[in-house]
């Protein structure tokens, strides 16, 4: 995993809540073996008419040049429904390096830490402050500081992580590294539990 | 203070407790399938890894078969490529593969249980979010995405952290014609999609404990519908009785000791949940969703909600939407309005009793002219049964078409789909936009409530009709 320490950027916003991962990638983008190339289809049936990816619907924020950005902001329960990770591929292929709502689903919070996407949880205020802003706003995230700041007022919120998600986040480590160092004390276990 | 059946589940399996952070947890069975498992294999093979205890994975191939002529090859390219990839995987690293043409193959989730591989006090996952299912038996099961897929693989044990724990209890009678689909759904419209979101959930009272396993399976399968990580239900003699004799199932002396561990997995009275609700059974009646979240639901004889009258902007923009895209109108109700297509399948309502409880209905009748009806059994050995019982006599004269098992129309990825625009009464566990194939209508019901409609030709309250027809 890349190592993601800061994101300052601008923002795309998405207002609407309970984004189900079949949103953000519906179930027929599944077949693939590999996890690159799922950012084409990111959002496809609210990006396109008709299934043809050769007609952006106009008023979909995607398809408007002025809202770009490293960051997406959406709307509570983001990211709820479907395990697949396949949601956490497509937003980090896309270009997307953090999210922020004032909700987000479990699953999805996993699937996107252990992708190094960053599940940012903020107030119901501070996610209706964000939405109130123009599209040339910028955000700053430390992910070390926990800290979440609209560089244009200086508002800012404090986010949750664990400690643990964080050095890895900060350093690129993922779990795997973690529990194959730990190996030994796995089989001590299972012998116990037989 | 007593300890409550998560935790004693949970304490048993915690390998390490890292500082401020995790617990590495063990993990007993694990399974996979062809959509959420190739690129885990591709992970631990990128790192000159082997899978660790091949022996504690079951796979099966579900979401992208095709659910007729399942002996000819897979039509679709992707599909193909995708059951191809589960089926040298499992071979080149010894994993046991139900797959296509095998006589346990079926909807994952189904056939766990129906072989006796989900236990009571096990920990169980699986690239799926409807892995929650298996808790039905006491376990701790839930779904996990692939990156997590690969550490099971790595090392039979994940990094979780203990959630809060929410008990739901529900007292009392069911009224008659009301199902565990409809409770399911009644409680997830009281709390909404994200009530639980955090928690594990314990169903229990006296409803949940008059259930028979199969039902208790429909309620734990739809835990992830309010967000919640699982749930789960205390063994008792009923899940014993399920358990014992089937294939996978401990046998002899092993019985006798397991059932004797068993018999510990229950919450102590003085056991403390961080929530807990309490719900009436005798006020449940049968329930159908009209929005596109499973939140979105109203008994059978109810109305939809106005959008206006609801105050917080951001529910009412949410419901607005929904009716938008489902065609509906506030204030109306659903009763008597034509559907296109009954699906009567998915991991949450395909097994031999929904099947039954069908067959009871329809049997005699025909299905109504502008109504297709697809019924697909959740496993070639509830196929196997709906064939010796005879219900599939029963469903092809009065017009059904039977499938062969798997997901099928539950979520819009294989052959199965519903066509824009129209309506489709699924007692599956999931009303997204697009998910029974894009911009099909999903209204989740119970299949007794799916069964009245497919006769009827609307949708029915299953109570009223011997008045109806
Ligand atoms: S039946 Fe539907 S919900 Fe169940 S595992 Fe298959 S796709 Fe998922």
């Amino acid at each position: 995993m890349i190592p993601l320490k800061t994101i300052c950027s601008r923002f795309v916003p998405l207002p609407m809540e309970n984004i189900d991962t079949d949103q953000i990638i519906p179930a027929r983008f599944l077949k693939a073996t590999t996890r690159d190339g799922f950012g084409k289809n990111l959002f496809r049936d609210w990006r396109y008419e008709n299934n043809d990816d050769t007609q952006p619907k106009k008023g979909f924020v995607l398809n408007q040049p002025e809202y770009t950005g490293e960051i997406l902001v959406a709307g509570k329960n983001f990211g709820c429904g479907s395990s697949r990770e396949h949601a956490a591929w497509a937003l980090q292929d896309y270009g997307f390096k953090a999210v922020v709502s004032s909700f987000f689903a479990d699953i999805f919070k996993n699937n996107a830490l252990n992708n190094g996407v960053l599940p940012v949880k903020v107030s119901d205020a501070f996610l209706s402050e964000l939405f109130a802003l123009g599209n040339e706003a910028t955000i700053s995230i430390d992910v070390d500081k926990q800290t979440i700041t609209i560089d244009q007022t200086g508002a800012q919120e404090i986010f949750d992580i664990n400690i643990y998600k964080k050095t890895c986040l900060i350093n690129g480590y993922d779990d795997i590294d973690y529990l194959l160092s730990n190996k030994k004390a796995i089989e001590a276990f299972e012998a116990k539990m037989v | 203070m007593g300890k409550t059946l998560f935790d004693k589940i949970w304490e048993k399996h915690v390998v390490q407790k890292i500082d401020d952070g995790p617990s590495v947890l063990y993990i007993d069975k694990h399974f996979i399938h062809e959509v959420t498992s190739p690129q885990a294999f591709n992970g631990i093979e990128k790192r000159g890894l082997k899978v660790f205890r091949p022996q504690q994975i079951v796979a099966t191939a579900d979401h992208n078969v095709p659910t007729l002529n399942q002996h000819l090859p897979i039509k679709d390219e992707l599909s193909r490529l995708q059951v191809q990839q589960l089926i040298e995987n499992c071979k080149k690293h010894d994993i046991e593969l139900y797959g296509l043409g095998h006589p346990f193959q079926g909807i994952v989730h189904v056939i766990g249980p129906e072989l006796g591989i989900t236990q009571p006090g096990m920990t169980i996952v699986c690239g799926d979010s409807h892995t929650s299912t298996h808790g039905a038996f006491g376990a701790i099961a839930f779904g996990i995405g692939t990156s997590e897929v690969e550490m099971v693989f790595a090392s039979q044990c994940l990094l979780q952290t203990k959630p809060d724990l929410l008990r739901i209890n529900i007292e009392g009678e069911l009224q008659d014609g009301v199902l565990s689909k409809d409770i399911i759904l009644y409680i997830i419209s009281k709390i909404t999609a994200s009530g639980a979101t955090g928690y594990f959930v314990e169903y229990a009272g006296s409803a949940i404990k008059s259930l028979s396993m199969e039902a208790r399976m429909t309620i734990c399968n739809m835990s992830i519908e309010m967000g919640a990580r699982g749930g789960m239900i205390a063994p008792d003699e009923t899940t014993y009785a399920y358990i014992k004799g089937r294939q996978f199932a401990p046998s002899g002396e092993r019985w006798e000791k397991k059932l004797n561990d068993w018999k510990q997995l229950y919450s102590d009275a003085d056991a403390v949940f961080d929530k807990e609700i309490y719900i009436n059974a005798a006020e449940i009646e049968p329930m159908i969703t009209y929005g596109t979240n499973p939140g979105l639901g109203i008994s059978i004889n109810g109305y939809i909600p106005v959008a206006e009258s609801i105050a917080d902007e951001g529910e009412r923009k949410n419901i607005v939407k929904a009716l938008q895209y489902m065609g509906l109108e506030g204030g109306k109700q659903l009763l008597g309005m034509p559907v296109q297509h009954v699906f009567i399948g998915s991991c949450t309502n395909s097994r031999i009793e929904d099947l039954r409880l069908v067959a009871g209905l329809v049997k005699g009748r025909k299905k109504n002219e502008h109504v297709q009806v697809m019924i697909v059994p959740g496993s070639q050995q509830v196929a196997r049964q709906v064939h010796a019982e005879g219900l599939d006599q029963v469903f092809l004269e009065a017009g059904f078409e039977i499938r062969q098992a798997g997901c099928s129309a539950c979520l819009g990825m294989n052959e199965d789909k519903i066509p824009a625009g129209e309506y489709c009464i699924s007692t599956s566990n999931r009303n997204f936009e697009g998910r029974q194939g894009a911009g099909a209508r999903t209204l989740l019901a119970s299949p007794l409530t799916a069964a009245a409609a497919a006769i009827t030709g609307v949708v029915t309250d299953v109570r009223t009709l011997q008045n109806i027809l």
